[in-house]
């Protein structure tokens, strides 16, 4: 349910919180700067409700942040409340991506600043390796699982099958072989 | 066609391919603006995806860049508005009936069935930008030796200890600096 109309914000109002949290949320984990928001600040929404809109986030394609902040707008305020949140988490980060680009623009030549980018380029492939081995510790014990997570990455990083393919094919194998066991009528 | 269509055309198609997150269309995004369509070099593509960790917000923002890259300020919106738009709609229409799916037992299939893909496109994404980054052909042996040793202890770290990582970004940056320059 929406929040009572005594605690219903406004579209600047929401266009506001989600902002606040597009400019705050170095680092990452964005989801759970969303939840301490939504639910805990402000109280626009209850667990469960955020629960909801997190599980649609994470099943549908899209960021999981930005499908999460979609839904909380759509139920505080429709249509004009899903485009206030969504572009609130997403312009801070492009406004500082652009500050960023212009200075890696002016200086990306200097030998100094390009060596420090090296370094940087080097540890954000560290925390893409942690991110991915710390979600996937979970599929590294059971051997089906393995062995998509296998086939997946050689198909993609060795053999340049494109992604698609890999989707429409890979997945409706994977699918099915998690397909749901028949329950027996009671 | 011009190179703005073509943006959101790729951008688009990423956009509804993005399962689980950004993360995994990596691998698939640097394949088409790297060698299809030559927008960025693979250096650039490691770097801007480095600046997107940087910032605050969502991290694939830094697609902003690549389309800022390609064709200026209109570059730029047409790849947000490709990248956001399309995943949005669809999360849009969807959170009206997804109480009608909710309880369907094929629902936990593909989500469980999905899981290993997405993590297998993830660990092609870290080869994606790591094969630039830290095991560059074009770069001397000591150079690729520290950027690998950069990335796993970035990793390490995060493993034993909950930090912010930009900070570690910026470590990154700064153990680079002092050891990279001339590789």
């Amino acid at each position: 349910m929406p929040p009572e109309a005594s605690n219903r914000p406004t579209i600047p109002q929401i266009f506001g919180a989600f902002a606040r949290i597009g400019a705050a949320s170095f680092g990452g984990g964005l989801v759970a700067y969303l939840r301490d928001a939504l639910v805990e600040e402000k109280k626009w929404m209850d667990e469960e409700e955020f629960l909801a809109a997190l599980e649609i986030g994470q099943t549908l394609p899209g960021l999981n942040s930005v499908n999460v902040s979609i839904i909380a707008g759509r139920h505080l305020a429709g249509p004009m409340g899903a485009v206030a949140a969504a572009s609130g988490i997403i312009l801070p980060g492009v406004l500082a991506l652009v500050v960023l680009g212009l200075l890696y623009d002016k200086f990306r030549h200097n030998p100094d600043v390009a060596a420090a980018l090296a370094g940087v380029a080097a540890a954000a492939v560290g925390l893409l390796l942690q991110v991915t081995l710390k979600i996937g510790a979970k599929q590294f014990s059971n051997l089906r699982d393995i062995f998509f997570v296998a086939a997946t990455f050689i198909m993609v990083a060795f053999f340049h099958v494109s992604l698609p393919t890999v989707l429409f094919l890979v997945a409706p194998i994977a699918i099915i072989l998690c397909r749901p066991k028949i329950q027996p009528k009671p | 066609m011009s190179d703005l269509v073509r943006l959101l055309n790729v951008f688009c198609l990423l956009s509804l391919l993005a399962v689980g997150g950004g993360s995994a269309v990596l691998p698939e995004m640097q394949h088409e603006t790297v060698a299809v369509h030559h927008w960025v070099t693979d250096q650039q593509f490691a770097t801007i995806y480095s600046l997107g960790q940087m910032a605050p917000g969502p991290n694939m923002s830094m697609v902003a860049l690549i389309g800022w890259q390609v064709a200026g300020v209109a570059g730029l919106l047409v790849v947000l508005v490709a990248f956001y738009l399309p995943s949005s709609f669809l999360v849009y229409g969807c959170s009206y009936i997804w109480d009608h799916f909710k309880e369907n037992p094929w629902r936990a299939s593909v989500q469980r069935g999905m899981a290993p893909i997405t993590i297998g496109l993830m660990l092609a994404g870290v080869h994606a930008v790591g094969k630039t980054a830290c095991f560059n052909l074009s770069h001397t042996l000591p150079f690729n030796l520290i950027a690998c040793t950069i990335a796993l202890a970035v990793a390490a770290i995060l493993f034993a200890k909950h930090i912010n990582p930009v900070l570690l970004m910026l470590l990154g940056g700064g153990v680079g600096w002092f050891f990279l320059r001339g590789g």
